[in-house]
């Protein structure tokens, strides 16, 4: 039994990460840009560079000694990522480049056989582009609408949209588990429970949630989860699908040719089992290797305490923003219905004059309309400045965060 | 409390932007924005004799953005459109005082990118690619 951590030892866990001892302009790095992606321990960098050093070799196929490490060690990866997220089966993790690859997957192998005219598609206004647009290009070519559940003044899913909008035309209903934006967790278990009550789908955009909070697909019953590896302290270009194992047995693949076919003739091919019908070409090995390295650092430090460490360094972020004169914040204020995610304005500072000013001081936080356009206009701002964090995160960053943004309210005050 | 990117003379320009508003009686009006950030500006010209004898300029974005657009208002009024065509970057960073840096420079081009694309388009020549590349 492990021993419980009310908080995580940030000062243990930043000096497992490289880049953190970096200056940016002269001042250590304060690193609150988490949500776009994190950074990386020493583990995963080990993990990678183990891999290009002693076992690289194209997987599946070759008889010879590396390739049979590396393919264990790419399905290992598999399997990692598999209890991680809690699935049936191991069968049931489909590996790709990132999240947008997995939710495009989706769309045009399940959407384009099971979307026809008139059918609905449900998502939510605080959708990332990557849970959007794949929908709408399928609705046109289908006929099909795509409706977006609103939410209320305090960030959250409006719970009479949620009933009035999912219905008997409605075939699938794609949610973000965790807002990039807002930060809001949203209560995909109940929504999951009233697609299936109409035959609907329900797929999550666990983009967000999945590096930050135990997560556990055959809790929340979705058909489908999406997320990246970049964003859970693993290397980028690996993403993974999860998908039911009676869903993605039924669907078409999506990209074809090398590795995922078991025979082809001049008249025709057929596919291999899930999930490699749905990984064509060479796969990201190194990625997928990195990621199970990841998985193996988040396991070890324990999902739970990962989320109660966010909860208490928003938390406490929350708490001194709001000191701040001219603030405002774009999502729920209770710590318990939100990751670590903080979408602000400042006053009238343009968001990208603010990444600016705290660029200078080390401090790197994102800015813009965040992949998010339609919640940006729902919203009624052109753009917002947003905070993130993770593991390595301390207090004393955000005091820092906090002394910078009273610099950039001084600055513009003249 | 200093700011290299934020030197008086931006902020004072964004505040107070100069040439800013419509021109009732312009031969050409180009909108683009910054698809990287969504700043928009709206250039308008009055031109007489081969010369932007009046400019106004709108737009919506970050102090870089909208200072350096108003502060180049300000050069090209009385340029011949000859002149207009040769501005580069470097007349951009001279006006703003300051390198805003290879991100940052993007916004600080916007202006010239429109009111150039306004004096092609007033002469009805093809956008050069380096036009095109500005932002």
């Amino acid at each position: 039994m492990v021993e419980k951590l009310t908080t995580i030892n940030a000062a243990r866990i930043r000096g497992d990460f490289p880049i953190l001892r970096r200056q940016v302009n002269d001042k250590p790095l304060v690193y609150f840009d988490n949500a776009a992606t994190s950074q990386k321990p020493n583990s995963v960098i080990d993990a990678i560079d183990q891999y290009y050093r002693n076992y690289n070799a194209n997987i599946h196929r070759g008889i010879h000694k590396l390739a049979e490490q590396a393919t264990l060690a790419h399905e290992e990866a598999r399997e990692k990522v598999a209890k991680f997220i809690n699935t049936k089966r191991t069968s049931e993790i489909v590996f790709t480049r990132n999240a947008t690859e997995s939710l495009n997957l989706v769309a045009y192998s399940w959407g384009r056989v099971n979307v026809g005219k008139g059918d609905k598609i449900v998502l939510t206004i605080m959708e990332h582009h990557s849970n959007i647009v794949p929908w709408q290009l399928l609705a046109q070519e289908k006929g099909a609408k795509v409706e977006f559940i609103k939410i209320d003044e305090n960030g959250e899913l409006r719970e009479d949209e949620v009933h009035e909008l999912i219905d008997d035309s409605t075939k699938i209903v794609c949610v973000a588990h965790a807002s990039n934006v807002l930060g809001t967790i949203n209560p995909v278990k109940d929504i999951a429970r009233l697609a299936h009550r109409y035959g609907a789908l329900f797929l999550v955009d666990a983009a967000q949630s999945v590096p930050h909070m135990p997560v556990d697909v055959q809790d929340i019953d979705c058909d489908f989860a999406a997320f990246s590896g970049h964003k859970m302290l693993g290397p980028m270009g690996i993403g993974v699908l999860y998908g039911k194992a009676e869903r993605l047995e039924g669907m078409p693949p999506f990209l074809v040719g090398g590795e995922m076919i078991r025979e082809v003739h001049t008249t025709g091919a057929t596919w291999k089992d899930l999930p490699y019908k749905f990984e064509a070409g060479t796969p990201n090995v190194s990625g997928a290797i990195g990621l199970g390295a990841a998985v193996d650092y988040l396991q070890n430090i324990g999902m739970r305490n990962v989320h109660d460490h966010e909860k208490e360094i928003g938390g406490y972020a929350l708490a001194r923003m709001k000191e701040v004169e001219g603030l405002e914040i774009y999502g729920p204020m209770n710590v318990d219905h939100r990751v670590g995610v903080i979408s602000f304005n400042l006053g009238d500072i343009h968001a990208h004059d603010l990444a600016s000013i705290l660029d200078e001081d080390g401090i790197a936080i994102r800015s813009g309309h965040q992949c998010a356009q339609p919640l940006m206009e729902f919203l009624q701002v052109p753009a917002t400045s947003r905070a993130s964090f993770y593991i390595y995160n301390t207090k004393a960053e955000v005091d820092v965060f906090i002394e910078a943004l009273e610099k950039a309210r001084k600055i513009f005050a003249r | 409390m200093s700011s290299d990117i934020y030197k008086d003379i931006i902020l004072d320009y964004y505040r107070n932007p100069r040439n800013f508003g419509d021109l009732p009686d312009a031969d050409v009006r180009v909108k683009d924005s910054n698809p990287l950030c969504g700043d928009v500006i709206e250039m308008q010209l009055k031109i007489g004799d081969g010369k932007i004898s009046d400019i106004r300029f709108k737009g919506k974005g970050c102090a870089i953005s909208q200072a350096s657009a108003s502060m180049l208002s300000e050069l090209v009024k009385g340029k011949t459109l000859e002149e207009v065509k040769a501005l580069g970057k470097a007349d951009v960073l001279h006006l703003l005082g300051i390198d805003p840096g290879p991100t940052r420079i993007k916004c600080a081009l916007l202006g010239l990118k429109v009111v150039k694309l306004a004096v092609y388009a007033h002469l009805g020549q093809t956008v050069t690619e380096e036009v095109k590349q500005l932002v």
